[in-house]
């Protein structure tokens, strides 16, 4: 089968061009400025925007963990159903995330606002108006919403392959229901755990659109940053790819500590 | 030669939009109370005549498209019955295609031209945004033999400051930025109101605020008796610290997506252009705008075509057509910004003629001010300071945030660590 | 316990389909407003049929889209039969770039190309338009389509290709009677999955359009930022029944093969 090598050749190219130089293109823009000489200026100045990144973070962590505690029990319900059942079942869920991401952020700026649906219903019982639209808990609560299927996709695929009889064996020799989540279910459903994480976390990090539509402006993500550097209202291509290269460099820390947590680890020690 | 407004709506949405037209909902700018503007009443259809047809027939079945980007709102597209679909009346007379889009801020205009990559013919940026471009040789200038309509435009709206010699731009527009302000909840008569108003706490989170630096600085320049073209770095930051200061009283930062939050009653207090906000009074009864008396800018968005554009005759016969006298009429009626269009100007009913927000007079004008173009170090020092000033954190945030993250890196890595101890003594066993 | 997982599988339902179902309810709503529905119209659906920006931006959506996924697919299946034959080493590094796009957030790929594009633009004068954004989507897509392919090589038997040589056939009958069949699930699994990534990219295409090739997220992302018609609404209305009803024929389709293979292997027991 080595001949087959060469078919991989156009594609190769494609790679260089258009994956690894635009990389390096971000890295050479973050380290000149406007007439191409070298500088650490940028990189230095992204440091006043520290506060953002430790927005960023914080709010996309709280908005995985969420994910992570919604999502569990659903996939736990989805893949002990029966199995004819588990496709619908699946598929309604997954069902929303197929519309446009533009449009589901849209509809929950219709709920949230002050006099949205939300808070007309919630004036007929009497209470409120509450303050939803333009807080980092709007912001959070969009994140939920749009990611929440990439936490159930792979957490469903991977508890569906836990066998049965697993179960019935650890509650046979005398594991309580919690016993059986703790030790049998969640240990075994750990790379789901750790894929999902990185499948919520790396978009809720990098979003502008949902900070943007939920936030009011006021809510600035990295995304926000970076976009404003590039198309938005404070035109700066080298500062703002100094920032994309921190973002980067974020994620890959982030990866290197969920792969801490991944199965192969557990084969190595 | 004439062209009828568009009759392609099917029979009952007609008669619905007669029906509304009856009720008197249906009306154009500054006619909603009066009721008196013949023009805009029930039936009325615009038509579009031009002077030289010949003139704009010259590029038919050449296959021929421009770009042609412009602000949100800010032409009309014939939404309402009876106006002109303007694009689509070029289209049809000249045969030339145009891809139509919408950019919300100058700065975002500018930073699409200068990222390079994009092509656009036709551009409306405003003042000051022009003479940088100009600097910057961005945009060309332009052939006045093909754009003969600019006899068309009054005498006071050439060889303005941003384009002396009058060589880049055909000003399309001009307007003045005002406050627009929920009058059923705000209890102060209109001549106390003033820019202040944005800073009062009793309107907490009922505020929104320009998103882009140069209207949102002004604002604060104006409050703190500066100069809006102030180029004075100490300046400069105590304007930024007095937005700083507003920050947490600010619902949000918008641009266009004011006309739902106003209109829709989400937020009470907004400043914006004249124009638009005229256009928001139409949607919601209670609102009210007025013009501070203690200063605003003045502005001029114009006409002009990018130095990359290899369209120009194309795009000069677009920049004449919206100088028709029709056309320029049907814009400015339906956008309610003010014309500097003579014939345009003369069109219009009396009423909206005297009206002193879109119309003001000499005397109102002494307190205005046009943004000219600030040097590259002020842009970027105004552009760094908006950053700082919209990433800053709430106050009270700030204080948990940090040492809470710092407290989570930290547990995560025990955890990891004290994962492979157990892990590590397990194996012993 | 049961009663309780059906309880709370109902209310994530509900908090996944809730706001998509305002969306439909508002587009037959008489007035504009987005919260109080006055009466019932169509008027909304007859509007956004005579959007021509809508309507042409779709239209490129969907020329772009199908471009993307077949080139992408084409060039991905070589791609995956290349580094399958290759040695661990450099089979490692070229998967390693190949997951970038997947794992970098979009608006790192999206800036990294920009920044290429215009790179070139400056100095090749061309224009940011339907290549660039063609470019970008195959960029992004063919990572999947490779990802899709790769672990089907696994369940192949590698001697397959030489054993089809050696029976006489050419090396190019033998990679279409032999390989192809074999990948040939993963093939099409990649590209629907480049397909449906296509149709619903924002942020790349965001960076990446130019001036006359606009594509539907990005048409209504600045509808969404100007005065709000409900159009948009009637918009989402067609959107979501279009992927309900795809979803439901696939459903179905999938099901009646599966009983197919089940009776089949039914018949040979």
């Amino acid at each position: 089968m080595k001949k087959l090598k060469f078919f991989s050749a156009p594609y190769l190219v494609w790679m260089i061009v258009f994956i690894v130089v635009p990389l390096l293109m971000v890295a050479y823009f973050a380290v000149t400025n406007d007439s191409g000489e070298l500088t650490i200026n940028n990189i230095s100045d992204v440091g006043q925007y520290a506060n953002i990144f430790v927005r960023s973070i914080w709010l996309a962590l709280i908005a995985t963990a969420v994910c992570l505690v919604l999502a569990y029990p659903v996939a736990y319900s989805l893949s002990r159903m029966e199995k004819h059942k588990q496709g619908t079942m699946l598929l309604i869920v997954m069902l929303p995330m197929w519309m446009n991401f533009l449009l589901r952020t849209y509809a929950w700026m219709t709920l949230l606002g002050n006099n949205g649906i939300i808070n007309r219903v919630l004036g007929f019982v009497g209470l409120g108006p509450f303050k939803m639209i333009n807080t980092s808990g709007a912001v959070v609560l969009g994140m939920v919403y749009n990611y929440l299927p990439f936490m159930i996709l792979p957490l469903y695929s991977v508890m569906e392959k836990i066998d049965k009889s697993v179960i019935e064996a650890a509650s046979d020799l005398g594991c309580n229901s919690r016993g059986v989540i703790f030790r049998v279910i969640v240990p075994l459903s750990l790379p789901g755990i750790t894929s999902g994480i990185t499948m919520v976390f790396v978009p809720a990090i990098s979003t502008f659109i949902i900070s943007r539509m939920l936030g009011g402006g006021s809510n600035l993500l990295i995304g926000d940053l970076i976009e404003m550097q590039f198309l938005g209202n404070a035109y700066n291509p080298h500062l703002g790819a100094a920032i994309s290269l921190v973002l980067m460099v974020i994620i890959l820390v982030i990866m290197t500590i969920m792969n801490q947590f991944s199965p192969d680890d557990q084969v190595l020690i | 030669m004439k062209v009828t407004g568009k009759g392609r709506l099917k029979k009952y949405i007609a008669l619905l939009l007669a029906f509304a037209a009856a009720l008197g909902t249906l009306t154009s700018c500054g006619s909603s109370e009066s009721g008196g503007d013949t023009e805009d009443q029930e039936g009325y259809v615009q038509t579009l005549t031009v002077e030289d047809e010949e003139y704009y027939t010259r590029f038919k079945g050449k296959n021929v498209s421009i770009n042609v980007y412009n602000w949100g709102e800010y032409i009309c597209a014939g939404e309402e019955e009876g106006t002109l679909d303007v694009i689509t009346e070029f289209e049809d007379l000249t045969g030339i295609k145009v891809n139509y889009t919408n950019f919300a801020t100058n700065e975002e205009l500018y930073a699409k031209l200068k990222g390079g990559g994009a092509e656009y013919d036709v551009i409306i940026p405003s003042d000051y945004m022009i003479s940088r471009m100009i600097k910057e040789k961005m945009i060309k200038p332009l052939n006045y033999e093909n754009i003969p309509n600019f006899k068309y435009i009054m005498k006071e709206f050439r060889n303005l400051e941003y384009d002396p010699e009058n060589a880049y731009s055909v000003p399309y527009t001009w307007g003045t930025v005002g406050i627009i302000y929920d009058a059923s909840v705000i209890d102060i008569p209109e001549e106390e109101i003033d820019w202040d108003i944005l800073w009062n706490e009793d309107y907490a989170d009922q505020i929104l605020m320009f998103d882009n630096p140069r209207d949102a600085f002004a604002i604060s320049e104006i409050m703190l008796g500066y100069s809006l073209n102030t180029e004075d770095e100490s300046e400069l930051v105590a304007a930024a610290e007095l937005l700083k200061k507003q920050k947490n009283i600010v619902q949000g930062y918008v641009m266009d997506e004011v006309f739902d939050k106003m209109g829709a009653g989400e937020a009470l207090i907004a400043p914006y252009y004249a124009g638009d906000a005229l256009m928001i009074l139409e949607d919601n009864d209670s609102l009210n705008f007025v013009v501070p008396k203690s200063g605003t800018n003045l502005f001029v968005d114009a006409m002009c075509i990018p130095a990359s554009s290899k369209k120009q005759e194309a795009a000069e016969m677009f920049i004449n057509f919206m100088c028709e006298p029709d056309i320029a009429y049907a814009n400015i009626d339906y956008i309610c910004y003010s014309t500097p269009h003579q014939k345009a100007y003369d069109m219009l009913d009396e009423e909206t003629q005297n009206d002193p927000v879109r119309y003001p007079s000499d005397e109102a004008k002494q307190n205005m001010e046009v943004f000219v173009n600030l040097s590259d170090e002020t842009n970027l020092l105004m552009q760094s300071l908006w950053t700082d000033m919209k990433s800053a954190e709430d106050e009270n945030t700030n204080r948990w945030i940090m040492p809470l993250f710092l407290v989570l890196c930290l547990l995560t890595i025990i955890l990891v660590l004290v994962r492979r101890h157990i892990k590590r003594k397990k194996d012993i066993f | 316990m049961k009663i309780l997982s059906k309880i709370y599988f109902a209310v994530i339902l509900m908090f996944l389909y809730v706001p998509i179902f305002v969306l439909i309810v508002f587009s037959f709503n008489e007035t504009k407003s987005k919260s109080v529905f006055s009466g019932f119209t169509l008027e909304w659906y007859e509007k956004l049929f005579h959007n021509r920006i809508i309507i042409s931006s779709l239209v490129n959506t969907i020329i772009i889209a199908i471009a993307a996924s077949v080139v992408s697919t084409v060039l991905g299946t070589l791609a995956a039969i290349g580094i399958n034959s290759m040695r661990k080493t450099p089979k490692a590094v070229i998967m390693n770039v190949t997951n970038m796009p997947i794992i970098n957030p979009e608006i790192v790929t999206g800036v990294s190309l920009m920044l290429l594009f215009v790179f070139f633009a400056a100095r090749m004068s061309f224009q940011f338009g339907f290549v660039t954004l063609l470019i970008a989507h195959i960029t992004f897509d063919v990572p999947y389509v490779i990802l899709n392919i790769m672990p089907k090589f696994k369940q192949m038997d590698p001697n397959l290709f030489e054993a089809a040589q050696d029976l006489g056939c050419s090396p190019v009958r033998a990679f279409f009677k032999v390989i192809l069949p074999e990948i040939m699930p993963g093939v099409v699994s990649g590209f629907l999955m480049a397909f449906t990534y296509s149709l619903d990219d924002f942020v790349i295409s965001y960076f990446t359009c130019g001036s006359t090739s606009q594509t539907l997220p990005i048409t209504i992302y600045s509808m969404t930022r100007r005065k709000v018609s409900p159009e948009i609404n009637a918009l989402s209305t067609l959107i979501f029944i279009t992927v309900l009803v795809i979803l439901i024929i696939k459903n179905i389709v999938e099901s009646r093969s599966a009983k197919r293979a089940a009776s089949f292997r039914g018949e040979r027991a």
